[in-house]
């Protein structure tokens, strides 16, 4: 599985300048994309648009060949925000957040390190490295098939992210899930990525990473 | 992480609250139980003031003014239910409806909340009670017809603002169904949002019945309402007969006072942010 | 050195109440214990991941906390208490906040008139496009409003706004997330400069990796307690540091193996008894149970028992 991006042109009003202009990018399933760029340049905005919150000015999203917004139901991209707190219901207990994802397994939970005590509570009684990893559960249901970090351990401590992106590099090659990673710190793209890609002056210039 | 033993912000509420929901109800009732005894006259106790046997007094015609109050306060504190319910559900209604149904709605609802709002209060009730012939219906149509302005703009907020929510978003894309994500994500932040303008409504609507009614414009003079009470009862007051006005006005403030008390308090319960307080 | 310690926090903590379930409150400690020197002339970096209550440190210090929590402890400046009076005095001059959030700018106010509080004159409007240069904005920055720019801009004119006055103590919360690295570098250098140049930085920050390169001294921060504090080259090898928590932390740097353990920082009422890091510490004794004193150990100082036992055979090497 593929998903494409074709000549995407984007900006969020006429007014504005355009953030993205005729840019492509292909991810393959089982591939782990390493994505840094200056801030504004707006990275987070690329994830929306790759996981259809946003529609591109110009250009399609594809996933299999197949134009991203012609999926109905669950899109099989799903996003993973850097801020936590806004991604969950401040009124739900965890374990709705859970309930809302695809199915999600036992098994990503506890990969996760998600303890049984946290399912019962409201998002406010936990931190962010602990809504995270319940965030990353959610977007692993069971019928996605690319995942977008956009800066998903940012906040967090070191131990902690190095907990969640073992468990992330260890589940997407298991269930063959593409993966776009987008940080500023080249340390951890460089544990992560097999692929890299690297945003200065708005041209793209692959730089092919071994791992 | 000791437990502290004095009363807190949230006991009081809700202390505070069956205080309120007890004495509004007990009113309520009392009042319409005790309707006969508010319209039964003797000439034989006229112009009593105060006293151990009539705390309130009575008027010219010999009537208890206890009882008058009492009943007085009960019309208007179903008014006040029945209109302020009204005036919500429209406000629930016209706020979601301005929200979700795209551009042109919202500005026709936008437009008529203004325009309501730009006209002062008492004139339209004035003028819907008036045309709906008065009585209980005008009434009650009209403090539910003008009441519903302000609610309905904080839901339509509300809802516009949850709308662009990111967990709303990714709910859509988690491929939930618009109607789960009403229930499941919207509702519960729009529900204490509207039990809270409901019961802030009931205080303007009770003022406004009494004001209209002081006025001539609302519950005919047969019914011991506390608009006409304290209309009539304003003759009397230069000849001196003080708790004519006093105690009917007293309780009528007591009464808004307290209504507006306990929305006060719901909505303090309701804030998720009070869990620091 | 030693003699001008302008900043001085002695057992500090925080504490708020909450409500749990229903009706009941209880007293949540979110900063327990901390002390934290600074002297003129040091950048002395506050490490901590988010949840671990460093934000409120800064709040804390500068007396902004919320009406609910409760402060116990002393704060020095200068050797001499920072009272409320003293602080109200002393905010925005001589000791300034370079706040986390790009909130903390005035929406309806271009960025420059921002930086330079209102004044006029040629001088400051020069400064103020100096420092701008200097940190890499664009030419037209300061006749931005801040919506227009993005949020690592944002954060690079909250620090111009820091190095627009001479202040003697900086305290900078969270001045670098979401940058990119250069940008972030460069915020750093720019701390490292007010530094330099004799002024005291208190720096309040998640990431490790710019802190050592360019800190003084590191305190390591973990739930609401500071667990360890070194000088910044203690942290170039795992041997150097004392604490369990340390040198995981160390050795989950991408750089340095990207190890996980298991476990996650304890928050609000999770809170064990005794050693915060115990439940994930893989030396953790029946005596860490109990409280465990902050103590001076080598250049730096720890709380943790094991390491004041081995410190006590042959510790300066």
């Amino acid at each position: 599985m593929k998903l494409e991006a074709r000549k995407i042109s984007f900006r969020y009003s006429e007014k504005e300048r355009e953030i993205w202009k005729d840019f492509s990018l292909e991810i393959d399933s089982g591939e782990r994309v390493g994505l840094s760029a200056p801030s504004g340049f707006g990275k987070t905005t690329l994830c929306k648009i790759l996981a259809g919150y946003e529609k591109p000015e110009s250009g399609v999203i594809l996933l299999d060949g197949k134009p991203l917004s012609e999926y109905r139901g669950y899109c099989p991209v799903q996003m993973i925000w850097q801020h936590p707190e806004y991604a969950v219901n401040p009124r739900l207990r965890m374990e709705e957040v859970l309930r809302d994802g695809d199915q999600v397994e036992e098994r990503v939970i506890r990969g996760l390190g998600i303890e049984d005590g946290w399912r019962k509570r409201f998002p406010a009684e936990l931190s962010g490295g602990e809504l995270q990893r319940f965030c990353i559960a959610r977007a692993l249901g069971r019928r996605t098939k690319f995942l977008l970090a956009d800066e998903i351990s940012t906040m967090l401590d070191l131990i902690t992210q190095s907990q969640i992106w073992e468990f992330l590099i260890h589940e997407t090659k298991e269930r063959g899930i593409g993966l776009l990673c987008v940080s500023h710190s080249e340390g951890l793209l460089e544990r992560v990525s097999t692929r890299r890609i690297s945003l200065e002056n708005k041209e793209q210039e692959a730089i092919p990473a071994d791992m | 992480m000791k437990k502290r033993l004095c009363w807190n912000q949230r006991t009081k509420t809700l202390i505070l609250l069956a205080v309120a929901v007890f004495y509004l109800a007990g009113v309520a009732v009392w009042g319409l139980v005790g309707r006969e005894s508010a319209l039964v006259t003797d000439f034989s106790r006229k112009n009593l003031t105060p006293s151990l046997s009539y705390l309130f007094g009575t008027d010219w015609l010999g009537r208890d003014m206890l009882a008058r109050t009492v009943t007085g306060l009960s019309i208007s504190i179903i008014i006040g239910v029945c209109a302020a319910a009204v005036s919500a559900v429209i406000a629930g209604l016209l706020g979601v409806a301005a929200a979700t149904l795209g551009k042109k709605v919202d500005a026709v609802i936008t437009w008529l909340i203004d325009l309501i709002m730009g006209i002062p209060h008492i004139l339209l009730l004035i003028l819907i009670s008036f045309a709906a012939g008065k009585g209980l219906t005008g009434v009650i149509l009209g403090v539910s017809l003008t009441h519903w302005t302000s609610l309905a703009r904080v839901i339509r907020a509300e809802v516009l603002q949850l709308k662009e929510s990111t967990y709303i978003r990714t709910a859509e894309k988690l491929g939930h169904s618009k109607w789960r994500i009403a229930k499941k994500h919207m509702l519960p932040h729009l529900i204490p949002q509207f039990l809270v303008g409901l019961v802030l409504l009931f205080p303007h609507a009770i003022l406004h019945e009494a004001s209209i009614t002081f006025l001539g414009f609302g519950l005919s003079t047969e019914q011991p309402a506390i608009g006409v009470i304290l209309s009539e009862s304003m003759k009397y007051l230069v000849t001196g007969k003080w708790w004519l006005a006093l105690f009917p006005g007293l309780m009528l403030v007591l009464t808004v006072m307290l209504f507006d008390l306990l929305g006060e308090c719901l909505r303090k319960l309701t804030d998720p942010g009070s869990v620091h307080r | 050195m030693e003699e001008k310690i302008l900043l001085e926090i002695r057992n500090f903590s925080i504490s708020f109440t909450q409500y749990e379930r229903g009706l009941r409150q209880k007293e949540l400690t979110v900063i327990r214990d901390l002390n934290v020197r600074v002297r003129a002339g040091e950048l002395v970096a506050v490490v901590g991941s988010s949840g671990s209550g460093k934000s409120l440190l800064a709040h804390g210090i500068l007396g902004i906390l919320p009406y609910n929590s409760r402060c116990e402890g002393e704060i020095l400046y200068r050797g001499e208490p920072l009272t409320r009076r003293r602080l109200k005095k002393l905010r925005g001059r001589e000791i300034v906040l370079v706040p986390q959030s790009v909130a903390y700018l005035d929406p309806l106010m271009k960025v420059g008139r921002q930086v330079r509080s209102s004044r006029k004159d040629a001088e400051s409007k020069n400064r103020v496009k100096a420092l701008f240069r200097q940190a890499n904005l664009p030419e037209n920055t300061e006749d931005k409003y801040p919506f227009e720019l993005s949020g690592g801009m944002a954060r690079r004119v909250l620090v111009s706004t820091a190095r627009m006055g001479q202040p003697n103590l900086v305290i900078a919360d969270e001045p670098t997330p979401g940058m990119h690295l250069d940008a972030a570098k460069q915020t750093m250098q720019a701390f490292r400069e007010m530094a330099d140049g004799g002024a005291g930085v208190l720096l309040i920050t998640h990431d490790l990796e710019l802190a050592v390169e360019t800190a003084d001294r590191i305190v390591v921060f973990y739930a609401g307690e500071t667990l360890e504090e070194e000088p910044a080259s203690a942290f170039m090898q795992e041997e150097t540091l004392r604490h369990p928590y340390s040198k995981a932390l160390w050795r989950a740097m991408p750089a340095h193996g990207f190890a996980s353990a298991p476990g996650s920082q304890p928050y609000g009422a999770d809170r064990p008894e005794g050693c915060i890091y115990g439940p994930r510490c893989p030396e953790y004794t029946c005596a860490c149970g109990a409280e465990i004193p902050f103590v001076p150990a080598g250049e730096g100082w720890v709380r943790c028992l094991r390491c004041v036992e081995q410190g006590e055979g042959g510790e300066e090497t």
